[in-house]
């Protein structure tokens, strides 16, 4: 994700926030294995916990084809000999799912182990749309762990043909804030009040967040996306926070766009984009159309970023309910988020194999799942995958 | 985080113990204001002595008036019956607000109907812009965009022939904002049964009049579970008046998803949204067949209606002749239909496609080298 020498500064600035903490929580005796002592290099937020030689990572499958795919990831990843032990939570949102799956401790479990691990690996959950329904998991998860960023990849994958070339672009997305803060209320009878929050604090962190990440991935330009126009005081703040921190970043091009100007740039002419920053909703409108441009949420891979915890999941984020189960479905998302998550680690070796075992069967084109215009299934893509990997061996 | 969780949610369950009632005597309510079968934002102007309707024209800035002239051009052309009556809407400031001229307002709410080119919007601290100061000058409540391919422009998508109409008074935009705490900002998204119920309504009968058979609401329920959630459910009930319409739901992630995979599903349905969804969704579909230049808009109110083309003043190219007149010329079709004037916009409409089609004629936008009375007179030619 972010290279290892934005990593190191990360870490070295982490740590010397955090200290005060962890003595005050060993003081209180709460001193957990996620609170090691800061004294080695090794030990911080972004080097999770590791036993005999291998990471623990939470595995949450989520709802819809979540099963199937988590099920390739974990082919492939045991056929690479990835150091790798999975903490599987089996969460869903899915209202007549099994009584065990969808208790609310169940996910309070998901929480602890992530929390725990500082790692996982994550499908979809799915949100009924019904009043009486939760709210949504993914959402609850975000906030609870305050995993702020949201990065989508946006890439043509060669010889996966679609309308648009050279494709490529990162969606970045503020995750914990703006439209999704879950704060409704009925004024009178009929009439309701939605609010969006958006706090100077939260901007700075996520224009922060892209700055570092455009600069740590060899990126020219960050674009906000914003409707200040309009919603002249929240997106306001948001727009004025990414200008003035873009003056500290003087070798990226920095830039910013109407919402629905962008989207239809996005459309006509993607290739101007590089990285984009932009509050909750407008993340979830743009990386469905940008996703839409280069294959659909089958091959977009991403994760979300927090301070304690980094959890990978499916760029574009599509349960998939209706191909549940039918063994169609395209594990590339999961694998793919599954490499970004061992580059995190340091793992390269074992990242690079893989995408490039992916990458190759796609371009072949002879095994390609139903999305991408072929008929073989999961597994049958799965084993292309894992046969492509022993070949380069 | 966490704590603000756990005061939304009791607040959530007191609100929808709440809700039942309400709906009751809200659609009670509003069933005084509209009839199931009344006609929402129904035209009624009235006609002069010779048969002819009176049109307020906005000519707009920049190219404005230019692509003004081709659109007048060809409806003496066509024989519109048509008077033209030109105003200005320059902002003035009344009680420290923007506010447009009132011998303006005068002539729209008189003739029921207005055209008008793009304005320039003036970029200056808490300026409203002149768009926004119509619209709710005149309650116009429901925003209709189509978006059809045009024959003769390619563009990665081909036969897109998509229906939008978004709700256009509330919403995200209802400009209820404020700050809580210095770097804290809360901004109001207002949804209303009774600006829903309109809309919906409005977005059934338009189905009906264009022959579609199917309507989709896109939201995000998931998430906003009860402004959403108010939406759908209104739209549930509406489409019970209208047995004739198959009614459906749709989430945001996914409209945005299969219409930029493939548009082509969407060509027998008409879908309506809350503002900002509709605002992003419409202007992504002006995207897909080319850009705001080639679609049309209207904006629907219950007294009158006024149509618009969406695209800029584009102050760099205006006088010279490079405008290009089509948005605005679509956007008198559709005035002409809600007028039910519909064989001249028929006719007009096959003229202008077949010049487009034909690409002899085109403007310098769309690839030719025509100049606007150019491709004027090339549609005159096929009329």
């Amino acid at each position: 994700m972010l290279s290892r020498n934005s990593t190191r500064t990360a870490q070295r600035l982490l740590r010397a926030a955090a200290q005060p903490q962890q003595r005050l929580n060993a003081a209180r005796g709460f001193a957990s294995v996620s609170d090691a002592p800061a004294q080695t290099v090794q030990s911080d937020i972004f080097k999770p916990t590791k036993y005999g030689g291998k990471y623990t990572v939470t595995l949450i499958p989520g709802d819809g084809i979540g099963a199937e795919v988590a099920e390739s990831v974990k082919t492939v990843f045991k056929a690479d000999n990835v150091p790798i032990t999975w903490e599987q939570i089996d969460v869903s949102g899915l209202q007549d799912a099994t009584p065990t799956g969808r208790t609310e401790e169940r996910f309070q479990e998901a929480v602890a182990s992530l929390r725990r691990n500082k790692l996982g690996l994550k499908g979809i959950l799915h949100t009924p749309i019904s009043r009486s329904g939760h709210q949504s998991f993914n959402v609850a998860l975000r906030q609870e762990l305050d995993i702020y960023a949201s990065v989508s990849l946006i890439k043509n994958i060669p010889g996966l043909k679609t309308r648009h070339d050279n494709i490529d672009l990162c969606i970045i997305r503020e995750n914990t804030e703006g439209e999704y803060s879950g704060l409704e209320h009925q004024s009178v009878p009929g009439v309701v009040e939605s609010l969006k929050i958006i706090t100077r604090a939260k901007s700075e962190r996520i224009a922060k967040f892209a700055f570092s990440f455009a600069l740590a991935n060899n990126r020219k330009k960050v674009t906000c996306i914003h409707k200040a126009n309009i919603m002249k005081l929240a997106d306001g703040l948001f727009r004025g926070t990414f200008n003035r921190l873009a003056k500290d970043y003087p070798q990226l091009e920095c830039n910013d766009m109407i919402v629905d100007n962008a989207s239809m740039q996005c459309v006509g002419r993607p290739q101007q984009f590089d990285v984009m920053v932009m509050p909750n909703l407008y993340g979830g409108i743009l990386s469905n159309i940008a996703a839409a441009l280069v294959g659909g949420p089958g091959v977009v891979p991403g994760c979300n970023m927090g301070r304690d915890v980094a959890v990978f999941e499916p760029g574009c984020r599509h349960v998939g309910l209706d191909i549940k189960g039918k063994d169609q479905a395209n594990p590339t998302a999961l694998l793919l988020s599954g490499t970004m998550l061992l580059r995190h680690l340091g793992l390269d070796d074992h990242a690079n194999r893989i995408s490039n075992a992916v990458y190759d069967v796609i371009a072949q084109g002879n095994v390609r799942t139903p999305d991408m215009g072929g008929q073989a299934t999961n597994q049958e893509f799965t084993r292309a995958i894992l046969a492509s990997m022993e070949k380069s061996l | 985080m966490l704590a603000l969780r756990s005061i939304a949610a009791p607040v959530q369950r007191q609100c929808w113990r709440t809700a039942p009632r309400a709906a009751v005597t809200l659609s009670l309510q509003n069933q005084r204001l509209y009839s199931s079968q009344e006609r929402v934002a129904k035209f009624d102007g009235k006609k002069d002595a010779q048969g002819r309707y009176t049109v307020s024209l906005i000519e707009g800035d920049g190219i404005g008036p230019e692509i003004a002239v081709a659109v007048k051009d060809i409806f003496a052309a066509a024989k519109t019956p048509i008077n033209w009556e030109p105003i200005n809407v320059d902002p003035i400031l009344k009680d420290g607000k923007t506010a447009i001229p009132d011998a303006a307002i005068e002539s729209i709410r008189k003739n029921k109907i207005a055209l008008k080119g793009p304005l320039a919007t003036p970029i200056g601290k808490g300026h409203v812009s002149l768009n926004l100061t119509l619209r709710r000058t005149f309650n116009l409540f429901a925003n209709l965009r189509p978006c059809r391919s045009v024959a003769g422009y390619k563009t990665p998508y081909d036969n897109v022939d998509t229906v939008l109409i978004r709700e256009n008074t509330e919403g995200e935009y209802s400009g209820i904002e404020h700050v809580v705490v210095d770097g804290v900002v809360q901004s109001i998204k207002l949804i209303t049964r009774e600006a829903s119920e309109r809309v919906l309504r409005f977005a059934f009968q338009q189905a009906r009049a264009i022959g579609r058979k199917k309507v989709r609401v896109v939201h995000k329920a998931t998430i906003m579970k009860m402004s959403d959630g108010l939406f759908l459910t209104v739209g549930n009930q509406v489409a019970k008046e209208f047995p004739d319409i198959e009614f459906d739901a749709e989430l945001l992630d996914n409209t945005c998803l299969k219409m930029t995979t493939d548009p082509l599903p969407y060509n027998d349905k008409v879908l309506v949204m809350p503002n900002l969804y509709g605002d992003i969704l419409s202007d992504m579909c002006a995207g897909l067949i080319g850009g705001l230049g080639l679609t049309p808009s209207g904006n629907i109110g219950d007294e009158c209606s006024i149509f618009e083309a969406v695209h800029g003043s584009a102050p760099d190219i205006a006088g010279k002749g490079l405008a290009n007149p089509t948005a605005l010329l679509l956007s008198s079709m559709m005035m002409l239909r809600h007028m039910n004037l519909n064989e001249y916009a028929d006719r007009i409409e096959k003229a202008a496609f077949a010049t487009l089609a034909e690409g002899k004629a085109l403007t310098g936008d769309l690839g030719g080298k025509a100049k606007t009375h150019e491709y004027a007179a090339a549609i005159i030619e096929k009329l």
